[in-house]
């Protein structure tokens, strides 16, 4: 399906490259920015940096408010293979410790280190590799990690972890397309440093080990592909590749379907198709690292759009506010009605919600278009199916069932037509007639699929727990049953061990008991005593109460007759009724004990009862003899 | 502190709009439309005319009562085109009450019943024309002679007098308006080759007829030719893609070609079909609707491939001349079946099927 290493190098060779589906052309705006040199800022007083600035976790802060730092003094420590340190960009005091204001979209507050410049701009003792050609890959790898590097092209993906690679690597591809419009940073950095880049490059080269190095530039940059061709001109495995300008040909997936005619898998990394990729402001800041041995503490930022008095590009330390910049590239506020500034580019940069907002390592650019520039969207229209979305679409989604979709909420379908492929490059709705804002609503559908998976995920947990619970519970049940069914089992062996003799002589008692029972109710309409039966239920409380023991209860059975039989009857049956009924209460696991105990001891007290009666009958009898 | 301006990405926008597009359409309408006065009088023009009028005020009604932003709405130009198109579909001297109703049909029920722009499963035009054609076939198959052979000429006020009375201002009926130099009344290119058939004559021989140039309709070629240069047009400035219209003729002259040369006295040529009756103008300006088409390109070039073959199939043996409308109709139905199975193959997945979820 894809196409080998050699033709792939045959291909490069004569510049005839692939394509990718899709894509669109806005207008460039590159050269209100990339006329004039890299400038630099004058230091300014105080710096926010987030301790978070790349895609993982977070370091462990390792300054107190209070203390003085010194530039290139790390301010977080790496303890996670996903976590790179922060650096403090120049010398000072750690001011405070606390939630600031952070370089995303919702600009919701993040930990940040905010650092009072002291004006001496002290570096640290800097420690560079003396050779990096005889120090090994690990080391090196480590190095990286120390001096903060995370993907400078717009990601923040750790560059550590890209390099510490043991898969077979055919191509190697140095990304210096920088598609989005209006941006000119590594096209001013490529002019202006090539040679640095390419020490980088070869730094990378050492680590990886790849087959073929591909340096790709857009060819709407001539210099910067003229100087990097230049400063690679005597690696023979290293090419430098015009690549044809086309938003987003800059998206990773997307250039290295261009350079290889290979898609990297859904699932996957580039890796998966045999490559690696990496910025042209990565290369330069692990040169710095490696040469140099300086930590990453600052990056070019493009000031562009024509609020700009003077758009620029300038070397601006990471945790400057961009209020600072928009000074330095003397902001006018006359040709905004309303303030917008956007960090990042036109197609997916986003707006900031605060002029603190600080420069981040994926900070690019700071544009500040005027009203007539890019203006604000209209209301979204309604869709007409179109699809000029699904021409225009690099990863070959149907943008307009994504919309459908994500606007209904049906989140399933969304995600069966391949959501979460969307790169978000904002091509879509660059196109959409109706103006709208597909990206936002693939965004919020992105984000509510994410929340339910995280719901589902708990409740996957409490069902577990549930079902873990509800098992031991029908366990006990199931154990408490059995040992009652023993127990019922040893009374009745036990019954039927007295023999069948028992049986006959209650029965035979209570035959008599009957008999008693009718004479006595013949004498009681004679002469009647009324108090006579009224201890009776006492009575017969008291027995079920169990504190009785046979003799008592003879005793006083002996005062009062009859009745007490036909109550012992009673008591007899009810318990049994109560047997099956103290069975299905059992679920109360708590009280089933007790219930047991009550059970044993109603059982003695009936059996008391029934001692007593035969000893009664007894009585009766005796008495019936004497009369 | 002052409160920023937020917004989301991208926050660039090209900056052709839903009113432009629909607009676009309308403009490169015009020559066909210009084409088709010259040959056959201004009819047409009165009938677009009556069709934008009534389809902006059945819009404007219907946005009011569902309280929506009636003006917005309306310069989304999607009810002028669709009464354009609507109105360049029917027998132009027709009486005033049939676009009238068909505007509104096509406007308030198939459109906005439905949902309104986008929501629509059939063509507004199309919907709308198979229905007057049902409904009123008389009025609808009324077609006139182009003037060069036409015995009783007649002017813009002949136009507007005949369709608001039935008369020209000089007494004339339609009916007389269809006759011909030669006495005998006319018929479309493709009506005169049908009955013919019928009547045992081969095709060569029904081509004879006095409306006949070649095997051309005289004044059908030219107007279709100019409705060719409008679509290329709308292809040329990205308006629509080639593959409906491409698919839809390629399709019809593939089926018409394989026909002809089984039995040439029997089908006519492939140039018969796609210059005579409104091939051209359906395959650039109905078909690709985009609201109604299919919306993958896969699914595209087999839309627009079973409405030619569709249009070729009625015309050799269905009951109607012309087919445009019912092919569209047909295959608008088949839309949501054709999108599903036709799905591009997303970037970094193996298969063309969607991911099993």
């Amino acid at each position: 399906m894809f196409a080998d290493y050699d033709e792939i190098i045959e291909r490069i060779s004569v510049n005839q490259l692939w394509d990718f589906p899709g894509g669109v052309h806005p207008p460039q705006q590159k050269a209100l920015s990339n006329q004039s040199n890299i400038e630099t800022l004058p230091l300014d007083k105080t710096f926010y940096v987030p301790i978070k600035q790349h895609i993982g976790v977070d370091g462990r802060i390792i300054v107190s408010e209070g203390d003085s730092v010194l530039k290139g003094q790390a301010l977080t420590a790496s303890e996670a293979p996903f976590s790179v340190p922060v650096h403090a960009p120049t010398s000072g005091i750690v001011k405070k410790v606390t939630e600031h204001v952070s370089a995303h979209p919702s600009g919701i507050p993040e930990l940040s280190i905010i650092i009072d410049a002291d004006g001496q701009d002290t570096w640290i003792p800097l420690k560079p590799v003396a050779d990096y050609a005889k120090t090994g890959k690990s080391e090196l790898i480590e190095r990286i990690c120390d001096a903060g590097i995370s993907g400078m092209g717009g990601a923040g993906f750790p560059t550590h972890i890209k390099s510490n690679n043991t898969k077979p690597l055919e191509f190697l591809i140095i990304n210096g397309i920088e598609c989005e419009p209006y941006i000119s940073s590594d096209d001013r950095l490529m002019r202006e440093h090539a040679w640095q880049i390419r020490q980088g490059i070869d730094i990378l080269v050492h680590i990886l080990q790849p087959r073929q190095v591909i340096i790709a530039v857009e060819d709407n940059k001539p210099e910067a592909l003229e100087t990097m061709s230049i400063a690679c001109q005597q690696k023979t495995n290293y090419q430098v590749v015009s690549v044809p300008t086309k938003y987003p040909a800059g998206g990773e997936k997307q250039l290295v379907q261009v350079l290889t005619s290979r898609e990297v898998p859904s699932d996957g990394l580039p890796i998966d198709v045999g490559c690696i990729m990496y910025n042209v402001g990565t290369c330069y800041a692990i040169a710095d690292a490696i040469v140099e041995g300086k930590p990453l503490i600052e990056r070019v930022v493009t000031l562009t759009g024509k609020s700009f008095k003077s758009p620029k590009n300038v070397w601006a330390r990471l945790g400057t506010p961009i209020q600072t910049l928009l000074k330095h590239g003397d902001y006018d506020d006359s040709t905004q009605s309303s303030p917008r500034f956007i960090m990042g580019g036109p197609m997916m940069g986003f707006t900031v919600t605060s002029l603190l907002t600080p420069i981040v390592k994926i900070s690019n650019c700071i544009l500040v278009p005027a009203d007539n520039e890019l203006p604000h969207p209209d209301d979204e229209r309604a869709c007409i199916r179109c699809s000029a979305c699904s021409d225009a679409c690099p990863a070959s989604l149907l943008p307009q069932q994504l919309f459908w979709y994500s606007k209904s909420k049906e989140l399933e379908k969304a995600e069966e037509y391949n959501l979460f492929d969307c790169i978000e490059c904002g091509a879509c709705a660059y196109v959409c007639p109706s103006e709208i804002p597909l990206v936002h609503y693939y965004r919020q559908a992105k984000a509510d699929i994410r929340n339910q998976r995280e719901e589902k995920e708990k409740s996957d947990k409490a069902k577990i727990r549930f079902e873990a619970r509800k098992a031991r519970l029908q366990k006990e049940k199931e154990e408490r049953e059995e040992k009652h069914r023993i127990a019922a089992e040893a009374r009745k062996a036990s019954l039927n061990k007295d023999g069948g003799a028992a049986k006959d002589k209650i029965a035979a008692a209570l035959a008599r008991a009957k008999a008693k029972k009718e004479a006595l109710a013949k004498k009681q309409t004679q002469n009647e005593a009324p108090g006579a039966t009224a201890p009776e239920s006492d009575k017969t409380e008291v027995v079920s109460k169990d504190e009785v023991s046979a003799e008592s209860a003879s005793s006083q059975t002996a005062v009062s007759t009859a009745n007490e039989t036909e109550q012992a009857e009673q008591v007899l049956s009810s318990t049994a009724n109560e047997s099956s009924d103290i069975t299905a209460e059992e679920d109360a696991e708590e009280s089933a004990k007790a219930t047991a105990a009550a059970k044993k001891k109603r059982v003695a007290a009936a059996v008391a009862k029934a001692k007593a009666k035969k000893l009664a009958a007894k009585q009766i009898k005796k008495e019936n003899n004497e009369s | 502190m002052t409160m920023l301006s937020l917004s989301s990405s991208p926050h660039h926008h090209n900056r052709r709009d839903t009113g432009q597009v629909m607009r676009l359409v309308c403009y490169a309408a015009i020559p066909g439309i210009l084409t088709n006065v010259w040959f056959f009088g201004f009819g047409i023009l009165v009938q677009a005319a009556l069709a934008i009028v009534t389809a902006v005020v059945t819009e404007g009604v219907i946005m009011e009562l569902r309280k929506k932003k009636t003006e917005r709405i309306l310069k989304d130009y999607s009810a002028v085109l669709a009464a354009l198109l609507l109105a360049i579909s029917i027998p132009p001297l027709a009486p005033w009450w049939v676009i009238v109703i068909g505007t509104f049909f096509a406007i308030a029920i198939v459109k906005q019943l439905y949902g309104g722009l986008g929501y629509n499963m059939f063509n507004p035009a199309m919907a709308a024309y198979v229905m007057l054609l049902i409904s009123f076939p008389v009025q609808m198959t009324s077609w006139l002679p182009p003037l060069s052979i036409a015995e009783q000429s007649h002017t813009l006020w002949d136009a507007v007098h005949t369709i608001f009375t039935g008369f020209t201002s000089t007494g004339f009926s339609v009916e007389q308006l269809k006759v011909g130099v030669d006495g005998a009344t006319m018929a479309t290119p493709l009506d005169a080759v049908k009955t013919a058939l019928l009547q045992g004559y081969t095709v060569t021989e029904a081509q004879e007829h006095i409306i006949f140039d070649g095997q051309y309709g005289k004044g059908w070629f030219w107007v279709a030719m100019a409705y060719l240069a409008g679509g290329l047009f709308l292809i040329k400035t990205k308006v629509i893609n080639w593959h409906i219209p491409g698919s839809m003729l390629a399709a019809a002259a593939l089926l018409s070609l394989v026909l002809f040369l089984l039995d040439g006295d029997q089908y006519a040529s492939p140039l018969f079909h796609i210059f005579n009756g409104s091939l051209v103008l359906g395959a650039f300006f109905i078909a690709t609707d985009p609201v109604s088409a299919s919306t993958t390109i896969r699914g595209r070039l087999i839309f627009g491939a079973a409405i030619g073959f569709w249009v070729i199939i009625i015309r050799n043996w269905g009951g109607y001349p012309d087919a445009i409308a019912f092919a569209v109709l047909i295959m608008n139905m088949a839309v949501p079946l054709i999108d599903y199975y036709t799905q591009p193959r997303t970037y970094g997945h193996k298969s063309k099927a969607r991911k099993s979820s």
